[in-house]
């Protein structure tokens, strides 16, 4: 199932208009499952080793990592519509795709991600108000990078993938055998830096994942637009060995990632992972989906939940489901009104000065000038009110 | 000392830079084997290897945002632009990222890339490699731009910005790579800070502030002026962002005259910054409104034109008669002076 430099394509052309559905690049097939949706199992030979030690227990973690980042997305999404926060990017779906790769990583691995990826944040630890701050508008970046490992997210799409590479090739250059991974959308696929960047990392044999969550949307631009063909189609053309795998299914995505950490480890280079998801919110908060969203997606896609199929899986291996539930709905729960006070804790009066820090590392007379002559406009303002 | 052309004088800057921090990694196009198409980078891969001189796939996007990257990792990384005009495919990770990242981080992330642009005309070069980019760069926060004028500042100057902890765009002025000068390679305390500008000449009646490839120009026009009894004092500014103002005001509440000079078009530009700057902050010293000197508002021209764009000698000399109220082209013969 893993698509090699060499794969054949053997489907027929592709027509201009794109409108045969065998070629809908958000369908489900040629794609590697683990979980199906109804909770059965899938065999699959060549994955299933790579996920043999992940134990009951381990499988109700990500159970719970799921179900608490979903609480935390809903919670961000009411704290919008309540005014704490100026937007929220939902996560709704995409949970699976998140924390089965997520979780895979080391702590001594780097992630540069987009800004959908609270999940994959979560993670890496980073605490709950830092998550917000960006949102809250109060900062640009919510958090140190080095002290999670994950960089600030990108928001000029696709931008991370090279620095995913460069910092890949810095860990090789280092002889450590941290690796990167870049997080970014099918929009982005269609941006010139994703795919400088893998030119940069095959030439290179650069240790980066790409990992691709091919959530069907761009805002309210559909996949379509942005391929014609599966996504995880195009890395082979790079020379890199890619991935297709049920977004869905966190067993699946966390067999995918181990195999591409396994393999830039191991000096083997970069893998590309299109991970089939669906975004069941909007793109933003600000966003309405009912403006293009075709009647039926949600449904279709609620079938697919990432988050009951492992319920079911764990429940017909005697798991104690209900039991389970309460206790992580319970920590969700909790979670959530951490979350809340943190964000209503988060200072939005700043002091005003506080514009100019940080632009440069050494002080630029420039706007050191203006710095001394906006502290100088606002003294002068000290003691009007008496 | 040792006698250099300035592409020399940055190649002995870089092979210092690459010898003291192993840190220190360049990428570019056809900058390993060739040495770089100005041979700037002559000899650095024989010298120091495939991987901390990185011939780049030619993708100036993925040049910038790769070193950006290696940044993160604790690189210092020196990006070479093959042609001004070719910075444009790399412009949003240079604008969007390299100069916002240590904002953004708040101070967490450092971003010492030191990107090099050999830049300006005067080559007779075909459309694309003439031009002068350097405003928009000057104009985006968290960024540092500066450009060298001879030798022995091209080796100190390539040396600076690789050592500062900020991100620098190094505008190497082409027509100039074989301009020869004597070059230390003792710089002393002379390292940090980077950025002040340099009295290249003294005098008393006009100061003419320039940079890069038009101090060179602005020197012949003061030896010209001076044989017709004006005392020009020629600025060569370094700097763009920060500008040193200090040094172009203590010259202006001297000579009360400006006139400043470049390659790059004029709206917007250089020129305009440190004619409003010096307006500013000399009203009561100037005998005369600042005069620009540039590029005209025009796409770079084909180079059988190029001389007619390119500010020269006579261009020069006639903005120093405008401010010294002399008959210059704009009043004609009927100057009241």
């Amino acid at each position: 199932m893993i698509v090699s430099t060499t794969h054949e394509d053997t489907r027929t052309e592709t027509p201009a208009d794109g409108s045969d559905q065998d070629l809908n690049p958000g369908q489900l097939e040629d794609i590697v499952q683990l979980i199906r949706p109804d909770g059965s199992r899938a065999e699959s030979p060549g994955f299933d080793p790579w996920v043999a030690d992940v134990t009951d227990d381990e499988l109700i973690e990500l159970y719970q990592d799921m179900v608490v980042i979903r609480r935390i997305d809903a919670e961000a999404t009411a704290l919008q519509r309540q005014g704490e926060l100026a937007l929220w990017v939902p996560l709704l779906g995409q949970e699976a795709a998140q924390i089965g790769s997520g979780r895979a990583l080391r702590s001594d691995d780097f992630v540069f991600s987009s800004y959908r990826e609270n999940g994959v944040a979560y993670t890496r630890g980073v605490g709950l108000g830092d998550m917000l701050t960006v949102w809250r508008g109060i900062a640009s970046s919510g958090w140190d990078p080095y002290a999670f490992g994950m960089a600030t997210p990108a928001v000029i799409i696709g931008a991370q993938t090279l620095h995913a590479t460069g910092y890949a090739l810095g860990c090789a250059y280092d002889g450590v055998d941290s690796v990167a991974i870049a997080y970014f959308g099918d929009g982005a696929t269609s941006q010139g830096d994703v795919n400088e960047a893998m030119v940069f990392a095959s030439s290179f044999q650069a240790p980066v994942i790409f990992f691709c969550q091919n959530n069907q949307w761009a805002i309210s631009e559909p996949v379509r637009l942005q391929a014609q063909r599966h996504i995880s189609d195009r890395a082979p053309g790079f020379g890199i060995p890619s991935i297709r795998v049920d977004g869905n299914d966190v067993l699946a995505v966390t067999a995918a990632t181990r195999i591409a950490l396994d393999r830039a480890r191991s000096g083997g280079g970069p893998t590309f992972i299109e991970a089939v998801t669906y975004r069941m919110g909007p793109h933003t908060t600000s966003d309405d989906p009912k403006r293009y969203r075709p009647a039926g997606d949600l449904e279709e896609w609620s079938r697919k939940d990432p988050i009951s199929r492992v319920s079911r899986l764990l429940e017909s291996r005697g798991v104690p489901m209900d039991e389970v539930a309460k206790r992580v709905e319970d920590k969700a729960d909790a979670v959530a009104r951490d979350m809340r006070a943190a964000c209503i804790a988060l200072d939005k009066e700043l002091d005003p000065m506080t514009v100019f820090d940080d632009v440069y590392e050494h002080p630029h007379p420039g706007l050191e000038r203006q710095r001394s002559q906006y502290a100088a406009y606002l003294a002068s303002f000290e003691g009007d009110a008496s | 000392m040792t006698q250099l052309t300035l592409g020399g004088a940055i190649n002995s800057g870089l092979r210092r830079a690459l010898a003291e921090d192993d840190k220190v990694v360049l990428l570019g196009e056809d900058i390993g084997k060739l040495g770089g198409v100005f041979r700037v980078t002559d000899t650095l891969q024989q010298e120091f290897g495939p991987r901390r001189v990185m011939d780049a796939p030619l993708a100036e996007a993925g040049i910038i945002g790769t070193a950006v990257g290696l940044a993160f990792r604790g690189y210092r990384p020196v990006c070479e632009i093959q042609f001004d005009g070719f910075i444009y495919p790399g412009f949003d990770q240079i604008v969007a990222q390299v100069a916002k990242l240590h904002y953004r981080t708040r101070g967490k992330v450092k971003v010492p890339i030191t990107i090099r642009v050999p830049f300006g005309g005067g080559i007779g070069a075909v459309e694309h490699h003439s031009e002068s980019p350097e405003a928009y760069f000057a104009h985006t926060a968290g960024l540092r731009v500066i450009s060298c004028s001879n030798p022995q500042d091209a080796h100190t100057m390539i040396r600076q910005a690789i050592a500062c902890d900020d991100p620098v765009l190094f505008f190497e002025p082409k027509r100039r790579y074989w301009l020869k000068g004597e070059v230390s390679e003792d710089l002393g305390a002379e390292t940090l800070p980077m950025g002040s500008a340099r009295v290249a000449r003294e005098g008393t009646d006009v100061t003419l502030a320039a940079y890069g490839p038009l101090v060179a120009t602005a020197m012949d026009a003061a030896v010209a002026a001076a044989d017709d009894g004006i005392s020009i004092e020629v600025i060569d500014l370094r700097s763009l962002s920060p500008i040193d103002f200090s040094t172009v005001e203590k010259s202006v509440r001297k000579t009360g005259r400006l006139v400043v000079t470049h390659e790059a078009a004029q709206s917007g530009g250089i020129g305009a910054e440190v004619a409003a700057a010096v307006t500013e902050r000399c009203f009561d010293w100037l005998e005369a409104a600042p005069a620009r000197v540039t590029g005209f508002d025009t796409p770079y021209p084909p180079a059988a034109l190029e001389e007619a764009f390119l500010p020269d000698l006579d261009r020069l000399l006639d903005a120093v008669d405008r401010v010294m109220g002399r008959r210059n082209s704009l009043t004609g013969w009927k100057a009241t002076a």
